[in-house]
């Protein structure tokens, strides 16, 4: 299901020196028109390469415009279907329309705390560098599980 | 400002600590590091270089249903033992062990930072940590909302880390080793993916962790539908790769991953199984695993533990497909008729919901094959189908790179030599899909196992701390060396008039082309249903030695295509050494996997031992040898 961008809501990102879509897409697939010398639409993004999208759709999720949306795979779906999301910043929202017209539509959570909040050593101790030739994690002081003994067969 | 097309500027740079990758082990290890670094007192610089942008980097991209590797209540020697007999008898216990008795911790990290884990009734919004006790979906797997899985974990990395020490859209081309002592790491070098720049890292020490590899085989669809394979198409064997340039010593390169899916978009099964109890059938609705039970007794012990091997999950489907009775069903209609016995509309409707959570999640191509096809599982079961292989070393594969293990395990002398997850080159480290003969791991032990290198890296930086690395390479010739195909671009472009047609190049695409052909047809991709011998191997070896030339002729016409040639350059090395091991082990350790008809049995008598080979870069070739296997825990307890 490669994507494709739509020429009616995409705005280049507003001129921004990266796009969201060229940012996010790992494969590297997204790519600003500046020009309109590639696509004939000046300042939009395109799918450079689309029988290369795996459909993760993380430029999908991350468009501010939604402008991006995927066409199943054409040398394997049936033309018709669409699967879109709308992701926010506790859950997600997606609608999936069938090819004969039926709808499903599912939400699901997506993190329970707010996005940027996350503070990675609060409340941790700090390590003990006489540990640092022992297994274990600094924030455990040792192993987390150190398990039965008498299966370690060789010890 | 980035220099032009063809004459990239050059970023020279050095650190105490390089991450390549910026997947679940490279963001485990940004995480452990900083303590480790204060405690050292702080004066250690670290510098984590991702091809992509780290919110979506990785096989964690689309996000995950489930976390497959959170022990709870089980023993870490439990643990070893199913990783064990997954993979045919032949790993290293002590990294399992190792991981099991760490894992833990870093699901108990991910649900601090927000990912929803889910529990069981009772216990909602009781987090793990004081005991929830999560809803699981196997032996080790628990079910998370895992959308955000892995934009969550490179929150905290980044954090953790510092922005500043972070380059995104970098793609590291190869590893240098210590001009003075080839036995060091010294450095890395690459290019920028937005810009003419050329990046050359010196560091003491390096962690290695840039996934496993797709897309050396032909993918059962090559029009559009080529970017989805099971694995995620952007991972492309530069660990296994840059790690044999580099002198690293790797294991098990035999080893590879088929999964069966559902076909085409190769979405997950599990919820099908598991939440459904759905039956996989032939074409006439009978249960393979049933009536081909008997071939497990073909492959004993392996196939008599209560759940056996996934490879000969796989052996008994193929007998179907082999003998023509096909199509291979996911008998959907079965199962949920069966549940409506016991079930109300609404709590079907709610497993129905995580059914499709699970396609969302992480294979969202798949909710878009069965809305294009109109799949209603309740009227028509849907096809199941082996994909092409791949190399991986934390999912269900335990190929990759030998490294050394914990010390207080009891694992022989010759499995450790001094810092964890060290590869048997200095200053190299990995992680996740890097460390061969273990796998299992998954996301959270990918996690975990960056951190355990991260820790013992501090330390290696620590007693090294007077060495100062030195590349062995010009940096001259590095540069020349990666922009080459730009070069043999701009020299040739106008000797044509198509620009795809050139005497002169290759195009990286048509390269990859005849790469997936050579080992689709000989070494047991889906053209042979996965079977090879002696002589398709020969003819392999021989077309992969002039693709190795011709891939000197690769071209780009811009950095987008100089990224595609590149990969190509670590997918050939990496096929290389699946081939070479395949040829050595005189054996079929992995009916399901791939077939040597020509020894088409185990041999556990000659074969029970790890195949390591290592590269050597001047003369191009390989080196394999056999490396005695030990059991660290008792495996007969599967048995009984
Ligand atoms: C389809 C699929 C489904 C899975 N399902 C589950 C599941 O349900 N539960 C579970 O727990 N686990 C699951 N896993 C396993 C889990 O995703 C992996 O075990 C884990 O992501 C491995 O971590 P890693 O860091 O080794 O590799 P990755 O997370 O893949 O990271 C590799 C990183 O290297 C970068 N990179 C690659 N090449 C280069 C280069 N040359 N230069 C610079 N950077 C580079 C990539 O951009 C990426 O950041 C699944 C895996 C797959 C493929
Ligand atoms: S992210 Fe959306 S709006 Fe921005 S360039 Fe891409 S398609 Fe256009
Ligand atoms: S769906 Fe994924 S692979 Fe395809 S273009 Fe978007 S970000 Fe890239």
């Amino acid at each position: 299901m490669p994507t494709f961008v739509r020429t009616d809501k995409c705005d280049g990102c507003k001129g921004q020196d990266k796009t969201a879509c060229m940012y996010i897409c790992p494969h590297d697939l997204m790519k600003l028109d500046k020009d309109g010398s590639e696509t004939g639409h000046a300042m939009k993004a395109f799918n450079q390469e689309p029988e290369q999208c795996w459909e993760c759709y993380s430029c999908v999720k991350i468009c501010p415009q939604q402008a991006i949306e995927a066409r199943h795979y054409a040398d394997i779906v049936p033309l018709g279907a669409s699967v879109q999301p709308l992701r926010g910043t506790d859950s997600i929202m997606w609608t999936i329309k069938f090819r004969n017209g039926n709808m499903k539509r599912f939400k699901f959570p997506i993190r329970t705390t707010a996005e940027g909040s996350i503070e990675p050593y609060a409340g941790k101790p700090e390590a003990d560098i006489s540990k640092i030739g022992e297994p274990g994690f600094f924030n455990l002081g040792g192993v987390q599980k150190p398990g039965d003994p008498s299966e370690l067969i060789r010890k | 400002m980035a220099g032009e097309f063809g004459n990239p500027e050059v970023v020279e740079e050095e650190v105490d600590i390089l991450i390549i990758g910026g997947g679940m082990a490279a963001c485990g290890a940004a995480y452990e590091l900083g303590p480790w670094i204060k405690a050292a007192g702080g004066d250690i610089t670290v510098k984590l270089v991702d091809k992509a942008a780290l919110d979506r980097s990785g096989a964690v991209a689309q996000g995950l249903s489930a976390i497959n590797t959170y022990l709870g209540e089980n023993d870490p020697a439990d643990y070893a033992r199913m990783v064990s007999n997954d993979l045919m008898g032949i790993t290293r216990d002590d990294l399992a062990y190792d991981l099991g008795r760490h894992v833990d911790d870093s699901v108990h990290l991910f649900e601090e930072w927000g990912l929803p884990i889910w529990k069981q009734p009772g216990d909602e919004g009781k987090p793990l940590v004081e005991g929830g006790k999560p809803v699981r979906s196997g032996k080790w797997q628990i079910m998370i909302n895992g959308e955000s899985y892995k934009w969550i974990v490179a929150e905290a990395a980044k954090k953790a880390l510092g922005m500043e020490n972070i380059d995104e859209r970098i793609f590291i081309v190869k590893l240098v080793n210590d001009k003075n002592d080839p036995t060091k790491i010294a450095g890395a070098v690459g290019f920028s993916v937005r810009e003419d720049k050329v990046f050359v890292y010196k560091a003491k020490a390096i962690l290695l962790v840039a996934g496993g590899c797709v897309n050396i085989f032909r993918p059962r669809s090559v029009g559009e539908g080529t970017g989805r394979a099971w694995y995620p198409v952007w991972n492309a064997g530069s660990t296994y790769a840059m790690a044999a340039e580099a002198g690293a010593e790797l294991t098990m390169m035999e080893n590879r991953f088929v999964p069966a899916r559902f076909k085409d978009g190769y979405g997950p099964v599990g919820a099908w199984f598991l939440l459904f109890k759905a039956k996989a059938t032939n074409a006439f609705g009978e249960v393979y695993m049933e009536t081909n039970k008997e071939l497990l007794d073909d492959y004993p012990p392996y196939g008599q533990a209560a759940v056996p091997a996934s490879c000969l999950r796989n052996h008994l489907m193929m007998k179907e497909m082999r003998e023509g009775r096909g199509p291979i069903y996911m008998d959907t209609p079965t199962a949920l008729a069966k549940l409506a016995e016991t079930m109300t509309p609404k709590e079907i409707k709610h497993l129905e919901a995580e059914a499709w959570e699970d396609f969302l999640d992480m294979c969202i191509g798949q909710a878009g094959v069965w809305a294009g096809e109109n799949i209603e599982p309740e009227k028509k079961p849907s096809e199941l189908m082996p994909t092409e292989p791949y190399l991986l070393g934390s999912h269900s594969g335990c190929c990759g790179i030998w490294v050394s293990g914990p010390e207080d395990v009891g694992a022989p002398e010759s499995w450790h030599w001094g810092y964890r997850s060290m590869t048997t080159v200095n200053g190299l480290f990995t992680a996740g899909d890097g460390v061969g003969a273990s796998g299992h791991k998954f996301s959270s032990g990918s996690h975990a196992e960056g951190r355990i290198a991260a820790k013992a890296m501090v330390k290696y930086v620590m007693d090294n701390k007077d060495y100062k690395p030195e590349l062995e390479d010009s940096v001259e010739d590095l540069v020349k060396e990666i922009y080459k195909p730009v070069m043999n671009y701009l020299e040739h472009k106008d000797y044509t008039t198509a620009i795809d047609v050139n005497p002169n190049y290759i195009t990286p695409k048509m390269l990859q082309f005849r790469l997936q052909k050579i080992m689709d047809e000989y070494c047991a991709g889906v053209a042979t249903m996965y079977q090879t011998n002696e002589h398709m191997l020969k003819v392999c070896e021989e077309k992969l030695e002039m693709l190795k030339e011709d891939a000197d002729k690769m071209r780009a016409k811009d950095l987008h295509e100089l990224l595609r040639a590149w990969e190509n350059y670590h997918r050939i090395l990496t096929a290389e050494a699946h081939l070479k091991h395949i040829q050595f082990r005189e054996e079929t350790r992995y009916p399901g996997f791939y077939y040597r008809m020509d020894k088409n049995f185990i041999d556990e008598e000659n074969w029970k031992c790890f195949v390591n080979s290592t590269y050597d870069r001047k003369t191009k070739t390989w080196t394999c040898k056999k490396v005695e296997h030990v059991d660290i825990v008792d495996k007969t307890k599967l048995f009984k």
